[in-house]
This record gives C-alpha cells, sequence and structure tokens, in this order.
C-alpha cells in the first residue's frame, strides 16, 4: 500500500505540468523605476526595509553597513540569481535598474564604495551565472 | 441498452477498492476513463505503529496538523512546536480585534465589524484538491462557493478603453468576436487552404460564426445578437417600452490589451476553475477544526533553533518566546514544516543535499489589502455578486465577498491582491499609504470609495516575520536540482508543506506533502 502510493506519486511528478500558485490574475504590472533609489524604495524596501537595517531578529539581513558589498559583484549576484527566500530578480528588473540600485545601495546607508556600478557589470554576470547554469 | 446483471463501474470500483486497496482502485479509475484529478486517495493507512513509536513536528500549520493527525490515528505519539500562539499557520483569518505586527515592528490593529473578516493567506479550494475536501468533510467544516468567474466584474487598462473599466463580459465576447472574425477572414482569403481540408474549413467557419457570434458578412459588428452576450445599451424590459436595444462593441485594438486576454486565461488554468470554495465563516475554520481534532498536542510560543539527529532519533531544541527559556524535545522522528525561508537558517543537522535545497527555494511576496465599506455598494449598485475585477494598476485585483449576500452593513472587499513589483511596491509602504495607494486606485472601479470606507488591513507577506514572503517559488531549474532532497527523508527528519509539493501555494499541497512524509516516517519505522 504504501510503495504503491509512492510509486504512483513518482509516475504523477513525472508527469505533471507546472502548477500555478494562488496568484493575482492579470497582467505583470508595470511600475516606474528611474532610478537606484526608486528601485530600492519599491522593490527592495519590502523585504531589507526602509532603512535598509533588515529584520530586527536578523533573518533579513540588513543592507546597512555591510562588508559584503565591498565587490559589486556579489550583490549583483544575489539580485539576478536570489539566495535562500530572496526571489531571483533578473526576471522582474532589466540590468540596468539592477546596475542603479547596487549603485545606490552601494553608495547609501552607510555604505561607501564609490566605484561605479554599470549595465555591463550586470550582463557579465548573468552571462556568467547562466554558464554556471548549464 | 442497459444489462442489469452487469456491474456498473461504480460497483466495480467498489470492489477493486475493497480487494485491492485505494491504490489499485486509483489505478483503476484512470483505467476506466476518469480523468486523474486528484493523486490523493484517501491519507496513508499507517497499521501498526510500533509500541511507543514518537513524532515530534515543527509548525502547527495544515501539513504539521493532517501529518499529526494521521500519525496519532495510527498509534504514535505526536509533539508538535508552534512558533506562533495559535494553529493554522497561513490558513488563518483576521478579524475586528486582532493585530498584525510586520517584520519592522509595524503594528496594524484590525477594525471589522463582527462576522467580517479577512483570509491573508489562502481564500479558495479547488474542487479537485480532494485531500482538503477529505478532511472538510470529515471535520465538519462548512463550506460555500468560492464565486471565481463573474461576467460582471471590470477589466481595467491604463492603456486599452480610454482607461475606462470595461465588464468582463463585454470584453471577453469583444475579445472572442474580434479573433473570429480575423480567422474567418482569413479562411475566406484561402490563407489556410494548406493546414486545413475544405470540410474541416467550413466546420470551422461555423464554428466562428456561431461562438464569435459573427454576421452574415462574417464580420463582428454591434447587434442584438451580440448584446446577448456582452449585454445591451437597453436591457430588455417588459410591456410598452420591452424593446432592447444593443450595445457598441469595442474596438480590436482595445480587445488586445494584454489585460484582456490575461484574464480570460487565468479562468483556465486548471486551479482556478469553477467549481470553487470558502469555509464559511473565516479560512481559519480548517486550521481550527485540525487543531480541535489532534488535541492538545501543540506547544505554542516555541521557536525551534536547532535540530539534531542520530540513527536513533531526533532532539529539538526551542525557544519559549514569552518567557526566553529553553527547552529539548526528543522523538524518533521529526517532521519539519517550517517554511524554508525561516529553517534554512535554523541549525540543523541534516545532509548536505537537504541543506542545499532548504536553502533553494524563493518565496513570492503577494500582498493583500482588506477594505472595509459601509455597505455593499458592488452588489447594490454595480450587480456583482463575488468574483473579481482586475486591473494594471498596483493592486492587480478586487475581489468581492462570497458569503452574505444582500446583506445590510458593513462588508470587507479585497481592496489588492499583488505579486512581483507590485507586490513589493505596497509592501514598502506604511499601512496608511497601502490604504490610500488601495483607495485611490480602486476608486477608477467604484467611485463610491471614498463615501463609504471605514477602514483595512493590509498584509504584506515579505514583512510577515514568521515566513518573510507568501509562497515557495520553485524554478525548474531548482526543481531539477533540489526537489527529491527536499522532499526525501534525511535518516530521521523529513520535510513537509506546500514547498515540499508541486501544489506551492495551496494547502493541497501541504496536506498531501505531510500524508507522503509519514508515509515515508512509518516505512522506515517498521523497517527498522
Amino acid at each position: 500500500m504504501q510503495r504503491g502510493l509512492l510509486r504512483l506519486a513518482a509516475l504523477a511528478v513525472l508527469a505533471a505540468a507546472p502548477a500555478l500558485a494562488d496568484s493575482p490574475g492579470g497582467r505583470p504590472v508595470k511600475l516606474a523605476l528611474p532610478d537606484g533609489e526608486q528601485v530600492y524604495k519599491q522593490v527592495c524596501a519590502a523585504c531589507h526595509l526602509d532603512h535598509a537595517q533588515g529584520s530586527p531578529d536578523g533573518t533579513v539581513p540588513a543592507l546597512a553597513h555591510n562588508a559584503k558589498l565591498a565587490s559589486a559583484d556579489y550583490p549583483i549576484t544575489v539580485v539576478m540569481k536570489g539566495q535562500g527566500g530572496m526571489p531571483w530578480f533578473s526576471e522582474m528588473l532589466t540590468p540596468g535598474q539592477v546596475a542603479a540600485v547596487v549603485g545606490y545601495v552601494r553608495t547609501h546607508f552607510d555604505n561607501s564604495y564609490a566605484d561605479p556600478v554599470s549595465e555591463a557589470d550586470v550582463k557579465r554576470i548573468a552571462a556568467a551565472i547562466r554558464t554556471s547554469e548549464e | 441498452m442497459t444489462d442489469s446483471t452487469a456491474p456498473s463501474r461504480r460497483d466495480l470500483l467498489t470492489m477493486i477498492g475493497k480487494v485491492g486497496g485505494a491504490a489499485a482502485m486509483y489505478q483503476a479509475m484512470t483505467a476506466l476513463g476518469h480523468a486523474a484529478e486528484t493523486q490523493f486517495t484517501g491519507p496513508p493507512v499507517l497499521s501498526g505503529a510500533k509500541p511507543g513509536a514518537s513524532v515530534v513536528i515543527l509548525g502547527a500549520g495544515l501539513a504539521g496538523m493532517a501529518a499529526a493527525y494521521e500519525l496519532q490515528k495510527a498509534g504514535y505519539s505526536v509533539k508538535i512546536l508552534e512558533f506562533q500562539d495559535r494553529p493554522g499557520g497561513r490558513n488563518y483569518s483576521l478579524r475586528g480585534g486582532d493585530t498584525f505586527t510586520e517584520s519592522d515592528g509595524t503594528v496594524q490593529k484590525v477594525q471589522f465589524a463582527a462576522g467580517n473578516y479577512l483570509n491573508p493567506g489562502p481564500w479558495r479550494i479547488p474542487h479537485h484538491h480532494k485531500a482538503l475536501l477529505h478532511y472538510c468533510r470529515q471535520f465538519g467544516v462548512a463550506l460555500e462557493p468560492f464565486i471565481q468567474l463573474n461576467h460582471n466584474g471590470f477589466i481595467h487598462s491604463t492603456e486599452a478603453f480610454g482607461g475606462k473599466p470595461m465588464r468582463y463580459k463585454e470584453v471577453a465576447t469583444d475579445f472572442k468576436g474580434h479573433t473570429s472574425e480575423l480567422l474567418a477572414k482569413a479562411i475566406s482569403a484561402k490563407a489556410l487552404d494548406d493546414k486545413l481540408s475544405a470540410e474541416d474549413q467550413e466546420k470551422l467557419m461555423e464554428a466562428l460564426r456561431g461562438w464569435g457570434v459573427l454576421d452574415k458578412n462574417l464580420a463582428y459588428t454591434s447587434s442584438l445578437k451580440v448584446s446577448a452576450q456582452r449585454g445591451y445599451a437597453q436591457a430588455p424590459g417588459g410591456g410598452r417600452n420591452g424593446a432592447p436595444t444593443p450595445s457598441q462593441i469595442a474596438k480590436l485594438q482595445d480587445v488586445l490589451d494584454p489585460q484582456v486576454w490575461t484574464a480570460m486565461s487565468f479562468y483556465f488554468s486548471y486551479v482556478m476553475q469553477t467549481t470553487m470554495f470558502q469555509p464559511v465563516g473565516g479560512m481559519d475554520m480548517i486550521g481550527k477544526a485540525f487543531a480541535k481534532q489532534i488535541g492538545k498536542i501543540v506547544t505554542y510560543n516555541a521557536k525551534a533553533v536547532k535540530v539534531a539527529q542520530s540513527d536513533k532519533g531526533v532532539t529539538v531544541s526551542y525557544k519559549d518566546v514569552a518567557t526566553g527559556q529553553m527547552h529539548d524535545v526528543s522523538a524518533d522522528y521529526c517532521v519539519c514544516t517550517i517554511p524554508l525561508s525561516i529553517i534554512s537558517q535554523v541549525d540543523m543537522q541534516v545532509s548536505p543535499a537537504l541543506k542545499a535545497a532548504m536553502k533553494a527555494v524563493p518565496y513570492g511576496g503577494h500582498v493583500k489589502i482588506g477594505l472595509e465599506f459601509k455597505r455593499r455598494f458592488w452588489e447594490e449598485d454595480d450587480n456583482i455578486y463575488g468574483g473579481h475585477s482586475f486591473t494594471d494598476q498596483s493592486i492587480t485585483q478586487l475581489s468581492y465577498p462570497n458569503d452574505r449576500m444582500f446583506g445590510s452593513g458593513p462588508a470587507v472587499l479585497l481592496g489588492a491582491f499583488a505579486r512581483d513589483l507590485a507586490g513589493f511596491q505596497l509592501a514598502g509602504m506604511t499601512p496608511q499609504q497601502r490604504i490610500e495607494t488601495a483607495l485611490k486606485q480602486g476608486e477608477v472601479f467604484h467611485p463610491q470609495y471614498r463615501k463609504e470606507y471605514m477602514n483595512g488591513v493590509s498584509v504584506p507577506w515579505s514583512r510577515v516575520p514568521w515566513i518573510l514572503g507568501c509562497t515557495s517559488a520553485w524554478s525548474e531549474d531548482n526543481r531539477k536540482a533540489h526537489y527529491k532532497a527536499l522532499v526525501t527523508l534525511d535518516n530521521r527528519v523529513v520535510m513537509a508543506g506546500e514547498h515540499a509539493s508541486y501544489y506551492g501555494g495551496w494547502m493541497e499541497g501541504s496536506i498531501l506533502s505531510g500524508m507522503d512524509a509519514i508515509a515515508q516516517i512509518h516505512d522506515h519505522a517498521q523497517a527498522a
């Protein structure tokens, strides 16, 4: 009986089409996100909070005063790939928006990493992620 | 025609079920041509648990409580540790007097009138979610229809129809009509001659004429026939002025706006098809029913901080969040249903493969906003009874209450149901800003909003401290790489919850994963 159930489950997993989560309908909403500050406020702040302080219990990391931002490649990779419970933003944001917000966070919230972040950096990392997943 | 001595299909299935068990019956049902709508054929039969066998379950959501219920029935000794002070997990409802605390410490106090509620998490149940429906039936949870497809709901796009909301029946009829006309024209122009035989072209043409409501010239034009689907300028009446007049169809360019087809497509989705249900009085009726059935085995306010295991058993260390005191609980096995966004940050002694899987699954950030109004103007003024309206603004979707229709007094409308970027945008606002946004954007549908508004509450799942997201969002690549490791018993620990299923974000997935988790434990225990 148990084995039968498990076998059935295994078969159906192979056959199953991706199921939709219980989500709203309609097309994806477009937001005007003209600069890094707006991307932060309208997207990142949902979890990392208004001052990039992260959640008080530490489950959402603070971006403020964060030494991991020293190299822009790291935050770009996290934004493009997601990490833990954080989704990947490679499909929701343009490379330009990712560059803008990473640049914004690295120069605000008690971070001062002045070297610029470009769209080309984001595209380079996107290509590297694709290669590593193949 | 009917041979009364031959067994009916039902008799046959009953017989197969008795002889071969549920799995055999399931296979037989499939063979007899019933669509396999569910994998659920009844809870696993866990016969003969060894005396004293024990399981500790982390999380008193539906996965954990369904697992506990079946394990207890089989003779296992079960304890549940739950972080919150209530059962149900995401299966809950907010009512007047409740408070809701966000991850940044912001507190909202719900002010709804007695009897009104918002279901922040799950809120509708597909008719084929048979595991969940099985328990609702067994526990006597009263269900009522959830009005899903309402032809009178609105579709709004800022980029079409001059920004004016249209009724679903209008735009769906017009989309069907205009596209039928185009296809009919293509056939007439012999553009499909190499694809379709003359006979099939004729059949298709007949379908387009009827289904698309085309005129004698194969054009989609305003007429009483078309109005019989999309609605009239003057509806049919009685007596001297009874004659209806046709409404004006919308332009092809407008109905090509993606808000139209995405709404139509939404209702085709397997999990969104009618009939759908909701519990009478709030979604938490289900969680409460489970809690009553499993008895007093839940330790509330218990935050798991460490899960250690050996070949002999599992020890969970937890903190009593009320007193700050640490405790240990040991058992032969552990079912862990804590959302991955949280448990991946807990010290767990599990295999590297399971650890990697726990870190591989991101969570969506849906937002719901409940608005209480003085009266049901959507019913009284706009003839909308349940169902949804869609917009391309951040609030994305409005949903009308499915219960107590025609009631007087305050009622709660879902004023926003947002996902992805729109969800993050609303989550990043203060509660006051969210309500203001919901009122401002929702006014496009219902100008009565400001006059009738009383109060509201918003639930941004990204800021719900005990999950930091709404539901798991597996990518296909992650699924391939990590799903098997996530759902397979890891020595003495097994994961369960919607994230451990192919029904992410549905209560059905939670329960089915809970069933598979305990089947694995039982098999392992019996083999030992």
